[in-house]
């Protein structure tokens, strides 16, 4: 056994520990593994290991319940990024993830180094990231903070994506005062590879040479992972250290180095620094593949002077890379990151022993036993109790407006309802040139280079609904991206999922994350759409208030033939306008009764999954075959906001009447009952349509024409599209112009 | 009709000039690194879009140091044609190449959407595949692309017909909100008074198919394809 040095370094008292994190039942398991009291660094590394970030202890016992296998998955949950078969011996490799708390102390470089991350998730396995998502959720709009944590945020993602050039296609953000103080930032990248040339994390080959490539390491960072599982108090500004600063410049050149690097067959394998930088990435490799790594810190690349072991273990420093190679092909390798200007470094090699060994100035610092470290983290099953449900509302008790006109210019003039144009434009989102879709429809699409194939990607979650019923929220999340994608003409393959939470050692707020997690689970096996990644963030509150629950799901499907797509905007004067899916007028819990009423309560929408597939799959066989122009589907703000959005995307004006029936006008109109699309056709193409939905047993409604300017619907209101686009488009413009 | 495009470090914008290109003209262009010091014997040198540098300093200011510089200077001194789009146009007044400079957008935000340009001078090496005063719509997206010159310079680029490209309204009106930038007089591209050197803020080879929402882009490659028949 390797002696340990044990100089300069302090006694690990139980407060030690305390401040590390770790529960003294976890302080046990730590000398139980060590056979021995650690050493500070080891301590460190511990932390860091089992920290609710790393660990996903109070989760794990729940994500392994969802399903995460399909005859198209090739990698799903466990490695970097989950990976797709797209044909052609090509694949997807996607990811999302959180950066929450940064974002919240530092917003421009909390956002942007998130950003940062999930790109590196996704070019480490040999990638080349094609498209950048997110999924943003900010406090009240009144809140003093917001102004700044938006155009902040908004800054650092574009400051990030625009520089490394890859397109910022789409995303969604909300505002809710339970956000006030714990925003949430998720980022998602997705990127391209050949399957036969991707890359995973295992290590192997005794004696291989471990490289570190990228950035010098420096202080900051250290204990971000920490930070991320732990809930936010009023001393946040002192955590500002804590947060990474990124550089895209240098991402951008890791991003070309390292896949020049993998067209070569010189890697045995490879692992971004991330969460917990050079500690975790050693320990997944070594443990992964049940060997040891030896590392000799005196050679890492250093930006600061005088850094200890604990430091450079415990450094999220941006921008780097581990890398194990062939052992005869350092000299090539080194030749490639020259050229790019970036620091490589020999630091350490493979060993047998099945430990992580740390050298510094000649003395061992650390010498832990990986796989107990990686597997034995601890494991909770945490006292949960089940989110009480809300009665369903009944749409007669909710006043009907007496001007549906205003109603809905307040509506799309809303904080949740108005335009993201000044969101995405500050991003670029046509950089590589193969954007077919861009932000502002239901889903965001980007050929895959060079061949006619597209892939098709939207973010969503409706947090009030799953606050008001965790399992039907999770449903809800994930079938709608499953509609989105549908919308476009996609088929839907797979999902990654962000999944924000409070905190978990609460009963109510573990109930919330159980019931989410079942609903989830249902709908992919409903709709065979696995999770193939994620993460999970909990510890969201502030001074003991948690966030509205908000599982972010991000989606991904197929368009194998990209003429195909097709977008919200109708194309062609004349053309019918048909409402697909059943209305029941569901008020309760919808953005009517939010932004009209103020009321935020009752059950959200109750969503069939099976009626769900069976809607989504009728309409995507008819956009297959090209008999639908333009398709939305129907969601926030129900069918009117549906019919607005339209109007205003293809600048033409829609002639609606209204077959209502017993439902009051102001419950079919706003109301968001689940698995509907408006789509429009040509007159030619009705009657086949029709039939088609007939033998479906799929219900469809005629609404009307495309015709003219104006959103006219027979009897209850006309709004012209000028009156439209100053509704919809004002809002966020002038919110932000009142910017200090 | 050969071409090069030249690639800085945090190029982004390579690829999408280097496919436009290829898919235009026919010909494979060739891609230069910015280390190398020698060009082959092209048409065209085009200098694509991106970062070059970061940009941590003044945008194009490094990239304007670079070895491949020299020989694209000489390039154009033979009277060789250049281009540069948006990084590019910053590199080609870092060199000196074109007059003026690229400042801070006037929102100081990045933006990116498709804007409206009207042709002013169809009698350029870049422009004569355009009709004379048509409206195209072009994509932008920078943070930097502010054009600014000293009063002399504004009014010889304007009498000589050096701005073949300025940012107006649908209707073709040089108007403020038409603007993405607050450049000088709406300017979105220049050329040199030889009329061999190019450089425009908007992406034309982002817009050269349908399926990318409009093929406005193609014209400003055909021209060159026409120049060099």
């Amino acid at each position: 056994m390797t002696k340990i040095n044990w100089n300069n370094n302090p006694e690990i008292t139980d407060d030690l520990v305390k401040e590390h994190g770790l529960s003294v039942a976890e302080h046990k398991l730590m000398i139980k593994i060590l056979g021995r009291k650690p050493t500070l660094t080891e301590l460190g590394i511990f932390s860091v290991m089992w920290s609710e970030h790393c660990s996903y202890k109070s989760s794990k016992l729940h994500l392994k319940t969802l399903p995460t296998e399909a005859p198209w998955v090739i990698h799903g949950p466990g490695e970097n990024a989950g990976v797709i078969d797209i044909g052609d011996n090509q694949a997807a490799i996607f990811k999302m993830e959180s950066h929450n708390h940064p974002s919240y102390i530092e917003p421009y470089q909390g956002a942007a180094t998130g950003v940062g991350g999930i790109l590196r998730d996704v070019f480490t396995m040999g990638a080349r990231p094609i498209a950048n998502m997110n999924a943003l959720r900010f406090g009240s709009p009144e809140h003093p903070k917001t102004r700044h944590l938006l155009s902040g945020v908004v800054e650092g993602i574009g400051g990030y994506g625009n520089c490394v050039g890859v397109p910022t296609i789409g995303g969604e953000t909300n505002f809710h005062p339970s956000y006030n103080g714990n925003i949430l930032v998720n980022a998602m990248a997705v990127g391209l590879a050949d399957q036969d040339k991707i890359f995973l994390s295992a290590a192997a080959g005794v004696g291989n040479p471990v490289i570190y490539v990228g950035s010098k390491t420096g202080r900051d960072g250290i204990h971000g992972a920490t930070m991320a599982s732990a809930e936010f108090t009023e001393d946040n500004e002192e955590k500002r250290p804590t947060v990474q600063v990124g550089d895209p410049f240098t991402e951008k050149l890791l991003i070309e180095a390292c896949i020049e690097l993998m067209s070569t067959d010189m890697v045995v394998a490879i692992q971004d620094m991330g969460a917990a930088g050079l500690t975790s990435s050693s320990v997944e490799m070594a443990s992964g593949g049940g060997v040891g790594f030896t590392i000799n810190l005196d050679n890492v690349p250093q930006r600061e002077e005088n850094m200890t072991p604990y430091e450079m273990m415990l450094s999220e420093s941006q921008e780097r890379m581990l890398v194990v190679l062939k052992p005869d092909r350092v000299g090539e390798a080194e030749a490639i990151f020259k050229k790019w200007d970036l620091d490589f470094a020999v630091i350490g090699e493979i060993t047998e022993t099945g430990n992580l060994t740390l050298l510094f100035e000649g003395k061992t610092v650390a010498d832990i036993p990986t796989q107990p470290l990686a597997d034995n983290s601890p494991e909770y099953d945490r006292p949960w109790i089940k989110t009480e449900i809300q009665p369903t509302i009944d749409a007669f008790d909710i006043p009907i407006p007496n001007d549906f006109r205003d109603t809905l210019l307040k509506m799309i003039n809303s904080s949740e309802l108005s335009s993201r144009e000044w969101i995405w434009q500050q991003y670029d989102h046509q950089v590589m040139a193969d954007t077919i879709q861009i932000p502002g429809g239901d889903a965001a699409v980007v050929r895959v280079h060079g061949t006619d194939k597209a892939l098709a990607i939207s973010t969503d979650c409706t947090p009030r609904y799953c606050y008001a019923d965790p399992f039907e929220g999770g449903k809800q999340a994930v079938a709608e991206t499953w509609r989105n994608l549908t919308a476009v003409g996609a088929q839907p393959l797979a999902i990654t999922d962000c999944l924000n939470f409070g905190n978990p050692e609460r009963p109510d707020i573990m109930g919330q994350f159980v019931g989410a997690i079942e609903g989830i689970r249902e709908a992919c096996t409903v709709l065979d759409y696995p999770v193939i990644s994620g993460n999970v963030s909990l510890y969201n509150e502030t001074n003991g208030t948690g966030i509205h629950p908000t599982p972010a799901i991000g989606g991904v499907g197929l368009l194998k033939d990209s003429s195909k797509m097709i977008t919200i905007a109708p194309k062609n004067e004349g053309d019918v306008i048909m409402l697909i899916g059943e209305c029941t007028g569901h008020l309760g819990c919808t953005q009517y009764l939010n932004i009209i009423e103020g009321r935020e309560e009752g059950a959200p929408p109750p969503v069939d999954l099976a009626l769900e597939r069976k809607n989504g799959d009728f309409v995507r066989a008819q956009i297959q075959n090209r008999k639908i122009t333009a398709c939305h589907d129907v969601s926030d703000g129900g069918l009117f906001i549906t019919l607005s959005e339209m109007v205003l995307a293809g600048g033409r004006g829609l002639e609606i009447t209204l077959n209502n029936g017993n439902i009051p006008i102001h419950a079919y109109g706003f109301g968001e009952d689940q698995a509907r699309y408006v789509i429009s056709a040509s007159p030619n193409d009705v009657n086949d349509i029709k039939t088609a939905a007939n033998d479906a047993n799929v219900t469809l409604e005629m609404l009307g024409l495309v015709t003219g300017h104006t959103l006219d619907v027979k009897n209850i209101f006309t709004i012209t599209l000028n009156e439209l686009l100053d509704a919809h488009g004002t809002w966020m413009p002038k919110y932000m112009s009142n910017e200090d | 009709m050969k071409s090069a495009v030249v690639t800085f470090p945090a190029s982004n914008c390579n690829r999408d000039m280097f496919d436009a290109l290829e898919k235009l003209t026919g010909k494979t262009p060739y891609q230069i690194w910015h280390q190398d010091s020698e060009i082959p014997d092209v048409d065209l040198i085009a200098l694509p879009g991106g970062f070059s540098f970061g940009d941590y300093l003044r945008c194009g200011a490094m990239a304007a140091r670079s070895p491949a510089i020299k020989a694209i200077a000489l390039h154009a001194e033979r009277g060789g044609n250049v281009i540069g789009v948006c990084n590019g146009f910053q590199v080609l007044t870092e060199m000196g190449l074109l007059p003026g400079a690229l400042m801070r957008n006037s929102s100081l935000k990045f933006v990116c959407k498709t804007v409206h340009l009207q042709v002013e001078n169809t009698l350029t090496n870049f422009t004569n595949a355009y009709t004379k005063g048509q409206v195209i719509d072009i994509p932008v997206a920078h943070h930097d692309g502010n054009y600014f010159a000293d009063e002399d310079t504004l009014k010889m680029l304007e009498t000589n017909g050096q701005i073949p490209f300025r940012y107006v309204s649908k209707a073709g009106e040089a108007t403020a909100s038409a603007n993405p930038n607050g450049s000088q007089n709406n300017i979105a591209g220049i050329i040199n008074e030889r009329g061999n050197v190019l450089g425009m803020m908007p992406h034309p080879e982002r817009l050269i198919e349908d399926a990318q929402g409009g093929t406005d882009g193609r014209g400003f490659f055909e021209s060159i394809i026409n120049t060099l028949k």
